[in-house]
């Protein structure tokens, strides 16, 4: 065969546009888990932030206000969570899970409405410039508005943590919520933001597969997605960047995997299925191995309930 | 007297008692069992329409979807043969050991289990479609469209279902266009919109200008409206997600087949047997044809689609090769249900080896 270098960039392009719900959903949940909370609801809030950008869209026909009304949903479903957790201090684990089970019930209830209705058009930027340069065009030309955010966030999650008097004030609260309270720091304020923030990041992951991604709704559509970006924020060590690069290599390698399949390579079909999920691991395990690093980076106090009064 | 007067009395009871019973077993209820969601859009969806045109005939039914394929089924089918329900439909392969171990507890209660082949007891009934005969049609279809020779196919599972599904799509596209390669891509998923609409993206990208699937969404005729290639509808009548690219769909119409055996339920006629209908029946519907569609090929997909039902033209007609080249089916002979309910190998012209 031979290998077409816009073939290349189309392959690429797809690849980068199937690593944009888990790179949106794990920076929501990585800013979470940094204020040391951790929330298991991931594929529950992007689920819901599924069915209500559909329906939205569906009903009131503005795109503007299901993206928008996508991520509301998000941040009051876990809003449930933040009040659970955090005024009546229940276990992070437990309530995360009841959140996912919960998710995907209503968001199933809701959608009964919407099952065989398809969806709308999203228009994409840059439609014109899709020609021009080769390889490089259909990489950076004609995608939607959420592809180019979700590409920029990582860069923006990783300045606003480093470099901002907000993001100190996150990681300080996720790593030693006493003394940051110490500080005059309301903790439980801090953490109810950063939870809301995820969850708006979890609806707007969700909004992008059923109106961009595959325009429809169906049940269980994020098909297991929010916990492989559950996955990719432990496996990154907490880090932005290195969240880019496992959820490109994830969606590369589901997509190649394909592309390898068509050509008739001989290799094991199931070995293939499989290798996104063991190839991802090893490399974020490789380059995340610096054990002074990780201990700077990981949220110290993540999971655990916090008492002022104690 | 006294006595007279005793035994009409009890023998009116009698009568009034069978009259009641039989009163009572005219309100036959139905369950069914579900592997997915009814909102899939695809083979729940469809079986659940199936159930509303039963409830349509002036029957209760009932649904439990979602069901997983282990003990939790047999517990759900215990519970519905309890609950009173006299005839209980679980619409899965992987029901069957389920459905025969709660059959044998529940003598009484009628058992119809989809796509399998296990009758293990009187009250166990199974039914499926001829699938293959609505795929023999989209090959036919997909042949004659196709541009650039190369066809793609999204698979499930490698189980003989889907195989036979691909044999008889591509047999069916050789005939009307020697040249013509299957490229086949296994998504290992009944439906997952994301990862189907990937597989046909990747098939689009490497020169397929059909897709045909074996998948559950409707993502993948969305990604071929998309990219302005053609597709089918799988299990329901796809044509509004994607106008342009749908050329025609394979429906699977369960209604008709599950009112008559409800009916059967009711007038004491049910009893066991194994069902495997096709287009003749009216259990493989074929969506209206797209006018895109040249008019020679629609009056020749409409006079396959009439003798594949009166049984003239059979889907597995020798002679049929395999892929090494050894003889499958002589010429002039046609594939038994035997063969075709076990098949495992790909015929000459698909490309690649079945995942094992």
């Amino acid at each position: 065969m031979i290998v077409d270098i816009n073939f290349v960039g189309l392959i690429v392009a797809s690849i980068m546009a199937s690593a944009v719900p888990l790179i949106l959903a794990s920076c929501g949940e990585l800013i979470t888990e940094r204020s040391g909370v951790l929330n298991l609801g991931v594929e529950g809030m992007m689920i819901i932030g599924a069915i209500s950008g559909f329906a939205l869209m569906t009903v009131t026909g503005s795109l503007i206000i299901a993206v928008f009304g996508a991520m509301l949903a998000g941040v009051l479903i876990s809003t449930i969570f933040a009040f659970l957790t955090q005024t009546l201090i229940t276990n992070h684990v437990a309530t995360g899970l009841a959140l996912t089970i919960f998710g995907i019930g209503i968001s199933a209830m809701i959608g009964k409405n919407f099952v065989g209705i398809p969806g709308k058009e999203f228009p994409v930027l840059f439609e014109g410039l899709k020609d021009t340069i080769p390889l490089l065009s259909p990489i950076l030309f004609g995608h939607s508005i959420v592809f180019y955010f979700a590409f920029a966030l990582p860069f923006i999650t990783s300045y606003f943590l480093k470099k901002t008097k907000i993001g100190l004030i996150v990681r300080a609260v996720g790593d030693s919520p006493e003394a940051a309270s110490n500080q005059g720091i309301n903790v439980r304020f801090v953490r109810y933001a950063c939870i809301l923030y995820g969850g708006a990041m979890c609806g707007l992951a969700g909004a992008y597969l059923s109106m961009i991604y595959t325009p429809q709704w169906i049940e269980n559509m994020t098909g297991g997605r929010g916990w492989i970006a559950l996955a990719l924020v432990v496996f990154s060590t907490w880090n932005p960047i290195k969240i880019l690069i496992g959820a490109i290599i994830f969606g590369g390698l589901t997509i190649i995997q394909f592309h390898m399949q068509a050509i008739g390579v001989r290799i094991p079909v199931q070995f293939l299925t499989a290798l996104p999920y063991i190839v991802t691991i090893i490399v974020l395990v490789v380059i995340s191995r610096d054990s002074r690093k990780i201990r700077l980076s990981t949220p110290s106090s993540l999971g655990k309930s916090f008492h002022k009064d104690n | 007297m006294h006595k007279f007067l005793i035994r009409s009395f009890v023998s009116s009871l009698v009568l009034l008692f069978t009259l009641t019973v039989a009163a009572v077993a005219k309100d036959v209820k139905a369950a069914f069992v579900y592997i997915g969601p009814t909102g899939d859009h695809g083979w729940t969806y469809q079986h659940d329409v199936g159930r509303k045109a039963v409830e349509a005939a002036g029957f209760k039914t009932t649904y439990v979807e979602g069901v997983p394929e282990s003990a939790d089924a047999e517990r759900v089918l215990r519970q519905l043969a309890n609950s009173g329900h006299d005839i209980i439909f679980t619409t899965s392969f992987g029901y069957m050991n389920p459905t025969n171990k709660v059959a044998k507890e529940f003598p009484n209660v009628k058992f119809e289990h989809a796509t399998g082949y296990k009758r293990e007891h009187p009250n166990v009934a199974t039914y499926a479609a001829r699938f293959y005969e609505g795929r023999t049609i989209l090959g036919t279809i997909a042949g004659t469209m196709t541009k650039s020779n190369v066809i793609g196919y999204v698979a499930s599972f490698p189980i003989p279902e889907v195989i036979r599904g691909i044999n008889s799509f591509t047999l069916a596209a050789q005939k009307v266009n020697p040249n013509i390669k299957t490229k086949i891509v296994w998504a290992f998923t009944w439906y997952d919109p994301g990862k189907e609409a990937e597989a046909a993206k990747a098939l689009i990208d490497q020169g397929a200008d059909v897709i045909a699937q074996h998948t559950d969404s409707t993502a993948i005729v969305q990604m071929a409206e998309k990219a302005g290639v053609y597709a089918f509808g799988q299990a329901s009548d796809m044509d509004k997600f994607a106008p342009k690219a749908v050329l025609t769909s394979v429906e699977n119409n369960w209604g008709p087949y599950y009112v008559d055996r409800v009916k059967a339920v009711a007038n004491g006629t049910w009893s066991q047997k194994d069902t495997w209908h096709g287009i003749g029946d009216g259990m493989v519907v074929i969506s209206g044809l797209d006018s895109q569609m040249p008019s020679d090929l629609q009056a020749k997909v409409k006079k396959l689609q009439a003798d594949l039902a009166s049984g003239k033209v059979h889907s597995f007609t020798g002679p049929i090769y395999d892929q090494k080249g050894n003889l499958m089916v002589a010429e002039g002979k046609t594939a038994d249900d035997g063969m075709l309910a076990g098949m495992m190998t790909y015929v000459k012209g698909v490309e690649g080896d079945i995942p094992k």
